[in-house]
């Protein structure tokens, strides 16, 4: 290994050169492997920053009755209510060549994998929306007699779900257990207790106080005071100092937000434990099983497939959107069809935009004329997946192999493996490396990783994951990566219960914000709810009958 | 000491060791042949018959040497030493073709007893001016039986619970490579220059200890040690560890280091598991067998003449192989994977099921027991729902569900989780003593009776009996269990805590 690819691999998974090379020295010399970096065309989206394309005159004009602007989980979602309801009269417009935003996926003659979100928590409540897209996706094998759903056990995560890499050996679950001593596990305990109370907590009017979609939970300022501080901070008020435990919490930061405790909001820290516990836990039953996971080889890739069943003819990829201008009963939006580098001007009834904020706040024209405030909120934390193809399961020791399985002292993820659900136990499989940069200021972290080559950027991942597995260097067929520059908005100190991205929320005349990023959470719920919500609301406008799947109005 | 002469004790040690070599190659012939063609009194009594008809052949021979004899002696020690020392790994390998086993045996038996046949007659040549002829036959007959009470006292009680067959073998070519080299030091002026017969003895050395060092690989000698009877047969295929061994009684399938059968008793756990279900669906003439390789439970459900076509699906071929080719095997299945009405089809049987349509009347579910997660996914309730959609309306199935003594919980844990998929069950556990108590689980979609027919020829089940097994005493009653499930794998976590109790 050459040094320059050494110092960029030890930069990436930031560990010292020499592990690097420890870890490295039995592979070979170049990667015997193929692979690319996949998707995200940068040049195409960067378009935007220059405001050449604002000159440029529409070459043909289209109408329609709804634009779907991104086609993510929350643009697919608006797509799937308007065709619910039996609008058809929409089209999606989507940056990238292939639809499904972070819960793309990808396959190969070994499995189908994921190339960002994976799985989705059993939803605690009742979650009409979420049950309905779940039960076309064949997750809802039956319903109880009051109407709940049954859970497919071939949807649900197998077991063994989660193990640890700690000390040189794997460990079942996430918390370092082995050699914990009888105080660390009490303030485990303890910490558990606490999220139990907040799970279990209900306002006046009996919301939760940390629900998904977040929007359904209590605005009572006695928990929403919890944004205020920082995880870091509300762990050591609290008396959670025990090193376990710290990176135990701030693993879960890592792995839902890409934020460090000290860029985590206490607010959104609980939420990631508590929103996912059925809150009814007593003093006789202290303790409940959080939320069980679906998931699929194709991770979240599989629900994009469902919710393109009702928008696949409608999507127009390789669109960069660069113009959106409300006016008094229509949307004007203009994009640029790279392929033909033509400019289309549409005119829609409604604009739904499933863009995140701080690509929206250069397309809507009145933004762009006089920037909102909010746009300097939103925070994106740049990701890392690399998905690995792997000839035979690696050696290692401990615990059999996970679903999820984490390494302790790394700053990545881990990884998940693809033919964990229903593929075979031994042989071919596809692992999944995710790596964020928590900790890092966006900017920095984003050029680091935009700036290194695939060589570099597969090698990080291997290193990393060799330091479990020694003999994964030779067992690599394939390393493709995918650079998210923008993955998801940070819930940062202050974000969740901001006045200002609360406001990034309201319409502007005919459109519609339905992006998760003003949800402050990115998940697949928040996603959808915007996307429904958004569709919905037109539907209403319309004067379209539909089955309302949400409440329409509580909470922004 | 006169010119001349050579000093006859330490050539009377080499008659010793060369007469304990000779009779531990007939020892190794002979437990390699009865081990592999069973029959032990047979193969003994063939083997030492042959080997002392070519001794016989060998004496005769000598005769025609007339020159330079000490340089022949060495020539013969050297070439035992090659064929002696070589003959068990040489013959393990030929295990793998039973076909070329009976001529490569035969061969190496001749030619050892040949070799053998030619030292002492050599020997009493060489020595016989420089000892009286009646001292000299008194001696070295002398030394030749006291080798033969070495060997066949050391044999089976230090060498092969030691070093096991192939190694012993080895170890006395070795032996025999020295006393080529010690004879060619006390003849040294019969011989002259000994610069050829040093190199060939040197070569065979090298070779024999590069034997030693590699007969890891044939047979593994902490993994010999993990059984208690000689190691017939070891490889690894991609899914797991076989290992045949073999002892006076019988021989046992391991897999992972896990007894699936003993063929002393193996016949108790094979009727048990595949005739009761007959007794609930006695037209069956679709069966399919998931798991089971080893042909047994085939060998059962053939004695049903009604069965049209038995489809045995098991992940591993290298298993299913052995069941078809191995000797062993063949005579205790009866061959019966080689029976017209048997389709073998290598797959995982989950996969299997989940991708096939076409149904059948009795499945036999004999897989190991759930030791680990990716068994333990052929024991849940996804795995039975998918069974039960590939099963005939009226069809019914047998589960193996470990020892409803041993492991009680997670015996219950089985039949839980087929109810809970939507089955009547009957539980059932009969005595196999290689295992100790062993239950199973009949299925069906509907409620049914306990079975009472049973077909003609069976040696465990009997009518009068067969009713008894469906009642269990207290220690084995059931206990109330969760359902073992995709994601809960309770039963792997059960199992495993259950046999931690039988650990040491």
């Amino acid at each position: 290994m050459n040094p320059s690819r050494r110092d960029a691999i030890a930069a990436l998974v930031g560990w010292p050169a020499l592990a690097s090379l420890l870890s490295c020295r039995r592979g070979p010399e170049r990667p015997r492997y193929g692979g690319e970096i996949v998707g995200g065309d940068l040049l195409r989206g960067h378009k935007l920053r220059t405001g050449e394309l604002l000159a440029r005159p529409p070459v043909r004009r289209e109408r329609v009755g709804t634009a779907i602007l991104g086609a993510g989980i929350s643009g697919l979602s608006a797509a799937w209510t308007l065709a619910r309801a039996g609008d058809t009269d929409f089209r999606l417009y989507e940056l990238e060549d292939v639809p499904g935003g972070n819960a793309r996926s990808g396959r190969n003659a070994v499995s189908r994998y994921p190339w960002g979100a994976h799985y989705v928590p059993v939803p605690v409540d009742r979650n009409p929306a979420l049950e309905a897209l779940l039960e076309e996706a064949g997750a809802v094998e039956s319903r109880t007699p009051d109407g709940r759903p049954v859970w497919a056990e071939q949807v649900l995560c197998a077991d063994p779900e989660e193990r640890l890499f700690f000390r040189g050996l794997w460990w079942e679950g996430l918390y370092p257990r082995a050699g914990a001593s009888g105080r660390d596990l009490a303030e485990l305990a303890r910490l558990e207790r606490e999220m139990h109370r907040f799970a279990s907590l209900r306002d006046a009017r009996g919301r939760r106080a940390f629900a998904i979609p977040r929007r359904l939970s209590s605005d009572d300022a006695e928990w929403t005071a919890l944004d205020r501080i920082s995880m870091r901070e509300w762990l050591s008020r609290n008396g959670f100092t025990g090193s376990r435990l710290v990176w135990f919490v701030e693993y879960g930061c890592r792995d839902d937000f890409g934020s460090s405790l000290d860029d985590t909001s206490a607010w959104a820290g609980i939420h990631y434990f508590a929103s996912r516990l059925p809150g009814h836990a007593t003093a006789d039953e202290p303790f409940e099983e959080p939320a069980p996971f679906l998931t699929w080889p194709e991770g979240n890739g599989h629900l994009v497939d469902v919710l393109l069943r009702s928008a696949r003819e409608r999507i127009v990829t390789g669109t960069v959107v660069f113009d959106v201008v409300p006016r008094a009963d229509s949307v004007e939006v203009r994009y640029l069809d790279a392929p033909r580098d033509e400019v289309v001007s549409v005119e829609a009834r409604h604009a739904v935009v499933a863009l995140p904020h701080f690509v929206a706040a250069r397309v809507l024209a009145p933004w762009r004329k006089e920037p909102p405030p909010f746009v300097a909120e939103f925070q994106y934390a740049p990701w890392l997946v690399a998905n690995l193809t792997l000839a035979d399961r690696p050696r290692e020791r401990g615990f059999p192999m996970a679903w999820d399985n984490v390494l302790y002292d790394s700053r990545g993820l881990g990884y998940v493996v693809a033919t964990h659900q229903s593929g075979p136990s031994r042989g071919p499989t596809v692992l999944t490396y995710y790596l964020v940069f928590a900790g890092e200021e966006p900017r920095k972290a984003r050029e680091k990783l935009l700036s290194a080559t695939w060589d570099e950027l597969s090698g990080a991942a291997i290193a990393d994951l060799s330091r479990a597995h020694p003999d994964l260097p030779g067992l690599v067929t394939r390393a493709d990566v995918y650079l998210w520059g923008h993955a998801m908005a940070r819930p940062h100190p202050g974000f969740v219960w901001s006045p200002g991205r609360a406001a990034a929320q309201q319409p502007l005349g005919r459109v519609r914000f339905a992006h998760a990023d003003a949800s402050a959470f990115p998940l697949f719920e928040e996603a959808q709810d915007a996307g429904v919500r958004a569709a919905e609301s037109i539907l209403k406008e319309n004067g379209t009958p539909f089955l309302a799947l949400v409440a329409l109005g509580s909470g922004l | 000491m006169e010119e001349g002469r050579v000093r006859p004790g330490p050539v009377y040690l080499t008659v010793l060791v060369i007469a304990t070599c000779g009779l531990v190659y007939e020892l190794v012939a002979g437990t390699l042949a009865s081990y592999l063609l069973g029959d032990s009194v047979t193969q003994f009594s063939l083997v030492i018959g042959l080997y002392l008809t070519a001794m016989g052949l060998g004496s005769w021979l000598s005769k025609f040497l007339e020159r330079g004899l000490a340089r022949r002696f060495v020539d013969v020690e050297i070439a035992v030493a090659l064929v002696g020392g070589f003959s068990a790994p040489l013959l393990f390998l030929a295990f793998d073709s039973p076909r070329w086993f009976q001529p490569v045996f035969f061969s190496v038996v001749v030619a050892i007893g040949a070799l053998v046949g030619l030292e002492i007659p050599l020997m009493l040549r060489l020595l016989k001016r420089s000892v009286v002829f009646k001292d000299l036959v008194a001696q070295v007959l002398t030394f030749d039986y006291l080798g033969a009470l070495a060997a066949s006292v050391l044999f089976p009680l230090l060498f092969v619970p030691r070093l096991g067959l192939v190694r012993t073998s080895l170890v006395f070519g070795l032996l025999n490579a020295a006393v080529a080299f010690a004879t060619i030091r006390l003849f040294r002026r019969e011989i002259g220059p000994p610069g050829g017969l040093l190199a060939r003895a040197a070569v065979v050395t090298l070779l024999l200890l590069f034997g030693v060092a590699s007969a890891d690989r044939l047979t593994d000698l902490a993994e010999e040690g993990q059984y208690a009877d000689e190691v017939l047969l070891a490889r690894s295929s991609p899914y797991q560890r076989i290992v045949v061994t073999k002892n006076r009684a019988g021989f046992q399938l391991f897999l992972n280091g896990h007894l699936q059968f003993s063929s002393v008793d193996e016949y108790r756990y094979h009727e048990a598991l595949v005739h009761p279900a007959f007794g609930v669906v006695p037209g069956a003439r679709r069966v399919a067998v998931l798991g089971g390789g080893d042909g047994l439970a085939v060998r059962e459900i053939l004695k049903h003449p009604g069965v049209e076509s038995i489809t045995l699906v098991d992940l591993d071929p290298a298993v299913t192989r052995l069941a078809r080719e191995h000797p062993l095997f063949v005579a205790l299945n009866r061959g019966s994977l080689l029976s017209p009405k048997v389709k073998v089809v290598n797959v995982d049987a989950m996969k299997w099921l989940e991708e096939g349509t076409d149904r059948f009347d009795l499945f036999f579910v004999d897989f190991p027991d759930p030791s680990n997660f990716a068994v333990g996914k052929l024991y849940t309730s996804r795995f039975y729902a998918l069974l039960g959609r590939r099963l005939a309306p009226d069809g019914a199935f047998a589960v193996q569900s470990t020892s409803p003594l041993f492991a009680r919980r997670s015996f219950w844990i089985i039949e839980r989780t087929i109810r809970a998929a939507g089955f009547a069950t009957r539980a059932y556990h009969a005595t196999v003593p290689s295992f100790g108590e062993w239950g199973f689980v009949l299925a069906a979609a509907h409620p049914f009776g306990v079975p009472e027919a049973l077909p003609p020829g069976l040696r465990y089940l009997s009518t009068e009996t067969l009713a008894s097994l469906f009642a269990f005493g207290p220690d084995m009653q059931r206990t109330d269990q969760p359902v073992n499930r995709l994601d809960n794998q309770v039963l792997v976590r059960t199992y495993e805590d259950e046999f931690r109790r039988f650990e040491p």
